[in-house]
């Protein structure tokens, strides 16, 4: 039997919390499984800082990708098969996509790529294809194996089935990230009948549609999505969490280009700080060699990164106040210059957070925010976009909700052993008095 | 006001810089290929149905509307609406109190400006695929955006566009 077509002898399953069990019979599964870069995973949380509002929630990115591997499996075998529009050929390449589409996402990689200017999609792309045990085992499948997946991956690939599998308003990524997250917070959002939307799910030449008799189990699916969004991802002590993780990245970086004398070298921070992120240094990073430095830095002379790291590694997080630009920006400019004359730099202790998310939107020709839009399969055979036969999505689709606030340490403002004036000053800017 | 909203203060400037750009198309593409000429523009573009697209420069602009920095006008266009972008007195104040250093950028945002959309999606997405050999760009492009129909002649006129947008972001660098 060739290696793409390989069975292992006795098949191997992982007990899940969320799909019970996660199966593996392909003997390319199971081998990119075992790659170390695959392995890095483990140590790399799914939802970054989100552990420190919702204790629960310390998953990685490992479970993550295995649910995405068996909610795609689970297409391909049970309702795929055997439809017309389906190509056998592409199940593998389906499989290896979802296992993988998350490889390249670094410790608290929304604060990493932002204050580096990194970018897990690329790092996904580069392991691949680079030189890596995950690109050996690909390429034993066929020369440019690798080159397909990562296609698909990036969404570049002309398989929009396969795509739109991994990447689209309703796709396995998503389907498993909002039963887990729902699971492992412990709220009760998130939760949707995945079985039934399965179970409508039919494959046409360039996208999935669902049949119109699933059209409930979509809109709840939509519901959970929207509520987890603002209850868990977006939860203001999460944000508050991220916005300290980023000012201690953006503070060593300074005190790096100044040549401060780190007690604790960062050496796996050198080729970030420098600019020059090798995929071997990046394979290399994970949360435990980060809260290491996190861990000694609360020892540092610089007083700023010490704070900060106490901060993040004891829960002593920012307060919030609610925000509005567009009414405030003349505030915030004030609010800036009182932090400084009372010694407290804006530049790590005033913060304004945005967080925006967009439930579900539909195609509008000639506007560039389009996104391939959830279709259901009438009972006549006619495709209809969701929003034109369910009221409830249409309420809410094209309608973006954004959210800013502003954040600051209120334990410093309270301290009134220095500049008490003017502290209480910021603090009746604050609303706090 | 330090650093604060200095990424809001970036797009400002750019949209300063064309002192109008119809399409939200249009100011999706511009940034982005500002962005590769290396300006330091702070959003991550994916790629689109339309080539190179960043839900984080949607939303950045939806904010500065409602900052009321910037003019939003909504044309109807035949089947499709169609958005009209400048600069506000609220948002050339804003940019006085916050000035951003991007030496003419206003060169290069201007040259695009006098491009059409259908063009600067076909650059845009050049660029996006700029790590690939050329006679691969073009299979991508003739691939991923059959529905445009490009030719091999705008293909080579849009590198050639690419080239020339180099020279003055070199310029624009010394």
């Amino acid at each position: 039997m060739t290696y793409p077509m390989e069975k292992l002898r006795e098949e191997k399953v992982f007990k899940d919390p969320v799909h019970r069990y996660v199966h593996v019979r392909d003997r390319v599964i199971w081998d990119l499984i075992g790659t170390k870069e695959f392995q890095r995973l483990r140590r790399i949380k799914q939802l970054g800082t989100t552990y420190l509002t919702f204790h629960g929630a310390e998953h990685s990115r490992f479970n993550h990708s295995l649910g995405v591997y068996e909610i795609v499996r689970r297409i391909a075998d049970d309702v795929f098969k055997g439809s017309p529009e389906w190509n056998e050929e592409d199940r593998l390449l389906s499989l290896c996509a979802a296992l993988l589409h998350d490889l390249g996402h670094g410790p608290f990689s929304h604060s990493f790529e932002k204050v580096f200017d990194l970018d897990h999609e690329y790092f996904t792309r580069a392991i691949i294809l680079g030189e890596t045990e995950v690109n050996k085992v690909l390429s034993k499948v066929s020369k440019d194996f690798p080159k397909k997946v990562a296609e698909v991956i990036a969404k570049t690939s002309k398989n929009k089935l396969v795509v739109s599998l991994i990447s689209s308003q309703i796709d396995a990524d998503r389907m498993d990230y909002l039963q887990r997250d729902a699971y492992f917070t412990g709220v009760s959002y998130g939760h949707f009948d995945m079985e039934r939307i399965l179970r409508v799910m039919q494959p046409t030449e360039d996208q999935v549609v669902f049949k119109q008799s699933g059209m409930h189990a979509v809109e709840d699916y939509i519901m959970s999505r929207y509520q987890m969004y603002w209850q868990v991802y977006f939860h203001p002590v999460t944000r508050s969490a991220e916005v300290i993780l980023t000012k201690i990245l953006h503070r060593a970086k300074q005190l790096h280009e100044t040549s401060y004398s780190f007690k604790s070298q960062p050496v796996h921070f050198y080729s970030m700080f420098n600019g020059e992120m090798k995929l071997q240094d990046y394979i290399k990073l994970d949360e435990a060699v980060i809260l290491y430095y996190f861990q000694m830095w609360q020892e540092e002379e610089d007083s700023i990164l010490r704070d900060l790291c106490c901060r993040f590694m004891n829960r002593n997080l920012y307060k919030y106040s609610e925000f509005d630009p567009a009414k405030e920006y003349k505030k915030l400019a004030e609010l800036s210059i009182l932090f400084e004359r009372a010694g407290i730099d804006p530049d790590y202790y005033l913060v304004v957070d945005s967080s925006s998310d967009l439930p579900y939107d539909f195609y509008r020709p000639g506007e560039e925010e389009e996104r391939l839009p959830i279709q259901l399969l009438m009972k006549k055979g006619d495709i209809r976009e969701l929003s034109r036969e369910s009221e409830i999505v249409d309420a809410i689709s094209g309608k973006r909700r954004t959210d800013h606030k502003l954040y600051y340490p209120a334990d410093f403002l309270y301290d009134d052993s220095s500049e008490p004036a003017i502290k209480k000053e910021i603090r009746r800017l604050l609303d706090l008095e | 006001m330090k650093s604060l909203l200095k990424d809001h203060a970036k797009i400002i400037h750019a949209i300063a810089a064309s002192e109008e750009i119809i399409g939200r198309k249009k100011l999706q593409k511009m940034v982005y290929i500002a962005k590769k000429m290396t300006f330091p523009f702070q959003e991550r573009f994916q790629f689109h149905f339309y080539g190179p697209y960043s839900e984080e420069l949607t939303l950045r602009v939806e904010e500065l509307c409602n900052m009321g920095f910037l003019d939003e006008w909504k044309e109807k266009k035949g089947g499709y609406y169609q958005y009209r972008y400048t600069l506000t007195d609220n948002g050339k104040e804003f940019l006085s109190l916050n000035p951003v250093s991007m030496p003419n950028i206003q060169e290069i945002m201007s040259d695009m400006n006098n491009q059409n959309a259908r063009f600067l999606e076909l650059v845009s997405t050049i660029l996006y695929f700029d790590n690939l050999p050329k006679e691969e760009v073009i299979e991508k492009v003739f691939t991923l955006k059959s529905k445009q129909r490009y030719t091999e002649e705008e293909i080579d006129q849009a590198y050639q566009y690419i080239a020339n947008l180099k020279e003055k972001a070199v310029k624009t660098d010394c």
